[in-house]
């Protein structure tokens, strides 16, 4: 097997009373890009939350290339390799397109509050050396002709695609992705899937995804975990999960419905 | 570079209009011209923590105090300490202290600089309102320390004879350097993370950003030119005391801040002039006028009424301040088409 890049290890998360991840395991190799299914409230976004930090799991570790990252701080795990996209889309909205990938590239612009304020030569060569890689991020997307929009301005999939740039400016090594094509018609999927798989390349990124969209899933995971009720039930290829009858019985059929 | 030469010229011409508005204009005409600079800086500063970062604090009347007392302190030679000090006779400190004017009221901005860190630790720990109220606290805490003790603030009945450095080359100039250095703020790293924080603070933590030093970097900042404002206002009046310094000066910031918009600077600048100046132009409202022959008397506090009435008309217009969070030059920028991309 390929080098662990992330190992989740029997990992339980209780609210109060409330099991919401019950000693889920499992691992994910560099380069993979990995699915996380299953129906709302089965805990995806509860595991999203302990592998950035948000929340420390109850019991269980979390390792990052070896290392344990189970409740550090969340701006913490993105110095570490570890980016994120949300649910429900969170871009700075007052801000323009561009500047809310300048802001992914805020730890790697290395000038001081005083070269800023006194407009030392560093900021200048920094500012103008991150925009063109702000700029470079958003062509990779098809977005730069937006850069000066404001993000609110643009459509769901166009911000769902700058919310994804964004995440990918804090140069990841584990880029997550929370529901990436949810609210995209077909055609804006099938896109999201071919970019994905080209900055995956690109940036020699390993992915961790969130997706309802069962065809989205079988056309760009390497591997699947399916989770209900925060436990997992089946770990295989995506191919494998559908027709696998536990899976069938616990969820397809949602699907299908859906 | 354009912008850059553009800038150059613009701080220069500033400089120039300082120098002769101090050398022609009449005294009282500077003295609302030297109010205006000083609320400029301290409108300024307030708008980085309150408008910027979003942060909803009221800290401006404590640390303002807090710069005009140590300034005065740096600034009164120490027999005239000893003849004001009725009370109790000052303390060793307080006679030791003596420093020129600038030196002093960089020390007032120090001063606050350093409560503000202080105060940032268990302050921005938290989220939620716990700033708002701990700042308003602080506020009536500054003002109670100074009405007690005696041998350092001369108590209740305050601190005069201070030397009147402060003249318009003063003012005017640090208010420009204010405005600038905001501004660079502003259109920088630091400023953009301020603005993710007011955005939405999860994501900026998403995006690695340690919101604690941002709003820590924004309140020390606010606090350090409030400081650096209230001891040219401490010399500038010439004398100070406790009551100079309760929420009403923090509220009048506020209304500024907000008629010029939460997170821009031009439009504070703006908002400064209108409101700062309009409570000397709507003096005359006061007085007895006469309209058609008939007298109407004076009504004092008439003015008020009418600055009131015309700052709600104000507000139901540009319900988001004059610019917005948007910087004049931007919507400027944006009108003629032209994409700034600064």
């Amino acid at each position: 097997m390929r080098e662990r890049l992330l190992e989740i290890e029997s990992v339980t998360m209780k609210f109060g009373g409330v099991t919401a991840i019950d000693a889920l395991s499992f691992a994910i190799a560099r380069g993979e890009i990995y699915g996380l299914i299953g129906p709302n409230g089965a805990g995806k976004t509860t595991i999203f939350n302990i592998i950035t930090g948000n929340y420390r799991p109850t019991s269980g570790r979390v390792l990052f290339r070896g290392e344990d990252i189970s409740g550090i701080k969340a701006s913490e795990a993105v110095h570490r390799g570890i980016a994120r996209t949300f649910q429900n889309i969170r871009l700075f909205k007052s801000m323009s397109v561009l500047e809310n990938i300048l802001i992914g590239l805020h730890e790697q612009t290395k000038y001081s509050y005083i070269e800023a304020i006194l407009r030392l030569p560093r900021y200048f060569s920094y500012e103008k050396m991150m925009r063109e890689k702000a700029m470079e991020i958003l062509e990779e997307f098809a977005i730069a002709g937006f850069a000066h929009s404001n993000a609110s301005a643009l459509s769901y999939g166009n911000q769902r695609k700058v919310e994804i740039a964004r995440a990918l400016a804090t140069n990841p090594t584990l880029l997550m992705l929370d529901e990436p094509a949810a609210g995209m018609n077909p055609i804006e999927t099938e896109e999201l899937s071919r970019i994905i798989r080209k900055i995956k390349e690109d940036y020699d990124l390993t992915i961790l995804l969130i997706e309802h969209d069962m065809k989205f899933v079988n056309a760009i995971c390497d591997r699947v975990t399916v989770l209900d009720y925060g436990e997992k039930i089946f770990d295989g290829s995506p191919a494998d999960a559908v027709v696998d009858e536990k899976v069938i019985s616990a969820y397809l059929g949602e699907f299908r419905n859906a | 570079m354009k912008g850059t030469v553009f800038k150059t010229i613009a701080i220069l011409s500033t400089l120039l209009f300082i120098y002769l508005c101090d050398r022609f204009l009449d005294s009282y005409t500077l003295s609302i011209m030297n109010n205006i600079g000083i609320f400029a800086i301290l409108a300024l500063s307030y708008n980085l923590i309150n408008g910027v970062t979003g942060q909803f604090s009221l800290e401006p009347n404590g640390f303002v105090a807090i710069g005009a007392y140590v300034t005065a302190l740096f600034l009164i030679p120490a027999d005239i300490k000893s003849d004001m000090f009725a009370l109790v006779d000052p303390a060793e400190t307080v006679l030791a202290m003596h420093a020129p004017f600038l030196p002093a009221i960089v020390a007032g901005g120090i001063a606050s600089m350093f409560i503000a860190l202080l105060l940032s630790f268990p302050v921005f720990r938290v989220r939620g309102d716990y700033l708002a109220i701990v700042t308003l606290g602080f506020g009536f805490i500054i003002r109670i320390f100074a009405i007690n003790n005696p041998a350092y603030t001369n108590g209740a009945m305050g601190l005069n004879d201070i030397p009147d450095n402060a003249d318009f080359l003063w003012i005017g100039s640090i208010a420009l350097i204010t405005f600038v250095v905001m501004l660079h703020i502003v259109y920088s790293r630091y400023g953009r993370a301020m603005k993710a924080v007011r955005d939405d603070e999860d994501a900026a933590i998403a995006m690695g950003i340690d919101t604690f030093k941002i709003k820590t970097t924004a309140f020390a900042t606010s606090a350090f030119f409030e400081g650096l404002g209230g001891g040219l206002l401490a010399s500038f009046l010439t004398t100070i005391s406790p009551d100079q310094f309760t929420f009403m000066l923090t509220f009048q910031l506020l209304i500024i801040i907000v008629l010029g918009g939460l997170g821009s600077m031009s439009g504070t600048l703006l908002s400064t002039v209108l409101v700062m100046g309009s409570m000397e132009w709507l003096r005359f409202l006061d007085d007895d006028m006469v309209i058609f022959a008939m007298h109407t008397g004076a009504h004092p506090g008439m003015r008020m009424v009418v600055f009131s009435i015309l700052l709600i008309v104000m507000m139901l217009f540009a319900r988001r301040g004059l610019f917005g969070d948007r910087e004049i030059m931007d919507i400027i920028g944006e009108k003629l088409g032209k994409r700034s991309g600064r």
